[in-house]
C-alpha cells in the first residue's frame, strides 16, 4: 500500500515536473529563434529581436533569465520532491507489526503457506524494497551464512544460484528455513535473529535464487564478482549446470 | 529584539572556541602546528581584505566625477599599481603554499610512535582494538585511551564507507577507505578528555559518530589497560545473574561479545566492559542504566537507520539486561 501509493506520488512529480518545463519552456523557444511577437499592436508581425533599437530585444532577454530560472526552480523542486519520497524510510518497525511478521502460516509439509496479512499490507517490502535486499545482504555475511552457503553457490549447505529449491522460492519457505532450521544440518536462527532481519535474509537469498531479475537491487559487491550480481537472476544463468550437491530431498523439478 | 540576534549568533560561535573539541584548544604537536598554520591564513587573509576594503571606500569616495579626466599620468600609474598588486598577490599564494607544505612537515615529523592502536571505522560507530605482540588483545568501542605523552599511531581502517578521524584538540583529519589502512600518529601533552567525530559524511547518522580520546597519566593508563583486558565480571547478584541469562538467550549475543560468557558475536560493539565506558550509541548518551534500557528498548527510535534492531523483551528482562551492562565496569 505505502509502495504503491509512493509509487503514484512518484509518477504525479514526474508530471508536474514535466508540464512545469513545457510551460516554461516556451518563451524560451520563442527566444531561440530570435523572433517573438510583439506584445501588443500588430501582433501577426513577427518582430527581429536582434534589432538593436527595438524595444522588444529587453522583453525577449528577461523572458529568457526567467523561463531558465523557472525551469531550474522546478528541476529543483522536483528533485527535492522525488528524493523525499524515495528516502521517506522509516527504520523503527512498530512492535505489533514486528510481531505479525512471526505470524504466518506454513503448509503441514513445511513447505510454502500463507503469508503474515501485514506483508501484503505494507507492499511486501522485504522482496521489493532495496533497502531491505541491502540489509539481508549485510546481514548475510553478519550472521555467518557464508560458513555454509558460500556467496550463494554452496558448500557445506545447498546452493541458492542452481535453480533448485528444496523447500521453494516462497518467502515463507525461506523465512521458515531460517527461523526453524531445517533437517541435515540448517540450523535454527529464532533465538539470534530478530524475525525483521529474517525476512531481510529471506529476501535476499529469494532475489538470488531468482529466476527473474527483480527491479530492486542489493548494494554492490566491494570486492570483485565471483558470480553474476543478485539482480541479474543469477539462477537463470547457472541453472542449466544443474544441481550442485544434489540431495536426496531434492526436489524433481524447481 | 533585532539588535540581540547578531550578540546571540556571535556568542553562539565563540562557543565552539573552546572545550573538549576544538582545533584552537591544542594539547597535541601536530594541532599546534596546525593552529599556527590557521593564524596564519587567518592573519593574512584579514589584513588583505582590510586593504581591499579600504581602497573601495578610498575609490568611491573619490570617484572621478566625469570620464573625461584621463591623462597619460594617471594611466600610467594604473599600471603601476595593477603591476605590483599582480606581483603581491603571487607573492602571498606562493608564501601561504610554502607555510603549508611546511606544516605537513612538521606533523609528518613528530617522532616515532611508541604504540599502536587499530581504529575501524563502521556505520556509525567506531571499532577499536589493542593490540599485543601485533595480535588483538581487546576490543572496546568509541573510546581511545592513551597515555599522556607517548606518541601512539592509529591504524585507520573502515569496513563500509569513507569516514574520517578528526579530534581536533590533538591532530588534523584523517580518512578511513575501505580496503585501505591509513596512519595517523596522536599525541597529547596533558591529561584529559579530547573528543572528536567522523568529518566525512558517511550516511544518515554521520552526526552520531562521536568518540572520546581519553589522555591518561601512565598508572591510571596501566589499571584500565589491565582491566579491559581482564574478562567480563562474573554477576554476583540475582538480577545481574538474570539479565545476563536473557542476554545470552536473546538475539543480543549473536552480534554482540562479552568475553567470559558464550556470547560471541563481532557485528556490533564488544561489551565486555561497556559499563567502564563514557557514552552509549558512538557519542549519543552519556552511559546510564536508564540510556542503556531506552538504547535496548528502541534503537531505531534515538538512531534512525543504524544495525542495531529492536529486540522484543519483558520488561523485566528489559530491566535486568541493562542493569546486567551497567555491571560490565
Amino acid at each position: 500500500m505505502i509502495i504503491t501509493s509512493s509509487r503514484l506520488i512518484n509518477g504525479l512529480t514526474m508530471l508536474l515536473v514535466g508540464v512545469a518545463l513545457f510551460v516554461t519552456w516556451r518563451p524560451a523557444r520563442r527566444g531561440f529563434s530570435g523572433v517573438a511577437r510583439a506584445p501588443r499592436g500588430d501582433r501577426d508581425q513577427p518582430v527581429d529581436c536582434r534589432d538593436q533599437s527595438s524595444p522588444i530585444r529587453h522583453a525577449v532577454t528577461w523572458s529568457h533569465v526567467i523561463s531558465w530560472s523557472g525551469v531550474a526552480a522546478a528541476l529543483i523542486v522536483g528533485a527535492g520532491v522525488m528524493g523525499w519520497i524515495d528516502e521517506g524510510r522509516r527504520f523503527r518497525l512498530d512492535p505489533p507489526v514486528n510481531s505479525e511478521l512471526d505470524g504466518f502460516r506454513l503448509m503441514p509439509n513445511g513447505i510454502s503457506g500463507a503469508p503474515p496479512e501485514i506483508d501484503f499490507a505494507r507492499g511486501q517490502p522485504y522482496e521489493n524494497d532495496a533497502y531491505n535486499l541491502s540489509q539481508g545482504k549485510r546481514l548475510y555475511t553478519w550472521f555467518g551464512c557464508p560458513t555454509c552457503h558460500g556467496d550463494g553457490r554452496g558448500g557445506q549447505g545447498p546452493s541458492f544460484l542452481d535453480g533448485w529449491w528444496l523447500y521453494g522460492p516462497e518467502m515463507v519457505s525461506i523465512v521458515a528455513s531460517i527461523r526453524d532450521g531445517r533437517p541435515h544440518g540448517m540450523p535454527p536462527f529464532r533465538e539470534r535473529i530478530p524475525i525483521e532481519q529474517i525476512w531481510q535474509l529471506a529476501g535476499y537469498v529469494q532475489s538470488m535464487g531468482s529466476y527473474t531479475p527483480k527491479v530492486s537491487a542489493p548494494g554492490r559487491d566491494d570486492a570483485k564478482h565471483a558470480r553474476p550480481a543478485e539482480n541479474r537472476g543469477p539462477a537463470v544463468m547457472l541453472f542449466e549446470e544443474g544441481p550442485i550437491g544434489v540431495h536426496p530431498r531434492q526436489g524433481p523439478s524447481p | 529584539m533585532n539588535g540581540k540576534i547578531p550578540l546571540i549568533f556571535v556568542i553562539g560561535t565563540l562557543a565552539g572556541c573552546a572545550g573538549t573539541q576544538s582545533a584552537l584548544d591544542v594539547h597535541g604537536e601536530p594541532a599546534v602546528h596546525l593552529r599556527q598554520l590557521m593564524l596564519i591564513l587567518i592573519f593574512v587573509g584579514v589584513t588583505v581584505w582590510v586593504i581591499v576594503v579600504a581602497a573601495l571606500a578610498y575609490a568611491v569616495l573619490h570617484h572621478r566625477s566625469s570620464p573625461i579626466d584621463r591623462a597619460a599620468r594617471s594611466d600610467r600609474r594604473a599600471r603601476f599599481i595593477v603591476t605590483s598588486l599582480v606581483v603581491a598577490t603571487a607573492v602571498i599564494i606562493a608564501g601561504l603554499t610554502v607555510a603549508s607544505f611546511y606544516t605537513t612537515r612538521l606533523i609528518d615529523g613528530i617522532g616515532e610512535p611508541e604504540m599502536t592502536v587499530v581504529v575501524r571505522g563502521e556505520q556509525w560507530w567506531w571499532r577499536v582494538t589493542y593490540l599485543q605482540d601485533g595480535q588483538s588483545a581487546f576490543q572496546t568501542a568509541n573510546e581511545i585511551h592513551i597515555p599522556v605523552g607517548t606518541r601512539v599511531r592509529l591504524q585507520l581502517e573502515s569496513a563500509d564507507v569513507v569516514h574520517s578521524f578528526w579530534v581536533p584538540s590533538l591532530a588534523g583529519k584523517q580518512d578511513l577507505v575501505p580496503g585501505r589502512t591509513n596512519t595517523l600518529t596522536i599525541h597529547a601533552d596533558r591529561p584529559g578528555v579530547y573528543r572528536g567525530q567522523c568529518a566525512e559524511f558517511c550516511g544518515l547518522q554521520h552526526s552520531h559518530m562521536a568518540l572520546l580520546v581519553m589522555a591518561d597519566d601512565e598508572a591510571s593508563y596501566r589499571r584500565w589497560y589491565a582491566s579491559q583486558l581482564a574478562e567480563s565480571l562474573v554477576p554476583d547478584q540475582p538480577e545481574l545473574a538474570r539479565g545476563k541469562a536473557a542476554f545470552l538467550r536473546k538475539p543480543c549475543a549473536a552480534c554482540h561479545r562479552v568475553r567470559g560468557t558464550t556470547a560471541d558475536g563481532t557485528t556490533g560493539p564488544d561489551l565486555t566492559h561497556v559499563g567502564s565506558r563514557g557514552t552509549i550509541g558512538a557519542g549519543l548518551f552519556d552511559r546510564t542504566r536508564g540510556t542503556l534500557a531506552a538504547w535496548i528498548a528502541d534503537p531505531q527510535t534515538l538512531k534512525p537507520g543504524n544495525n542495531m534492531p529492536a529486540v522484543p523483551l519483558t520488561s523485566d528482562e528489559l530491566r535486568s539486561v541493562s542493569a546486567y551492562l551497567e555491571s560490565l565496569k
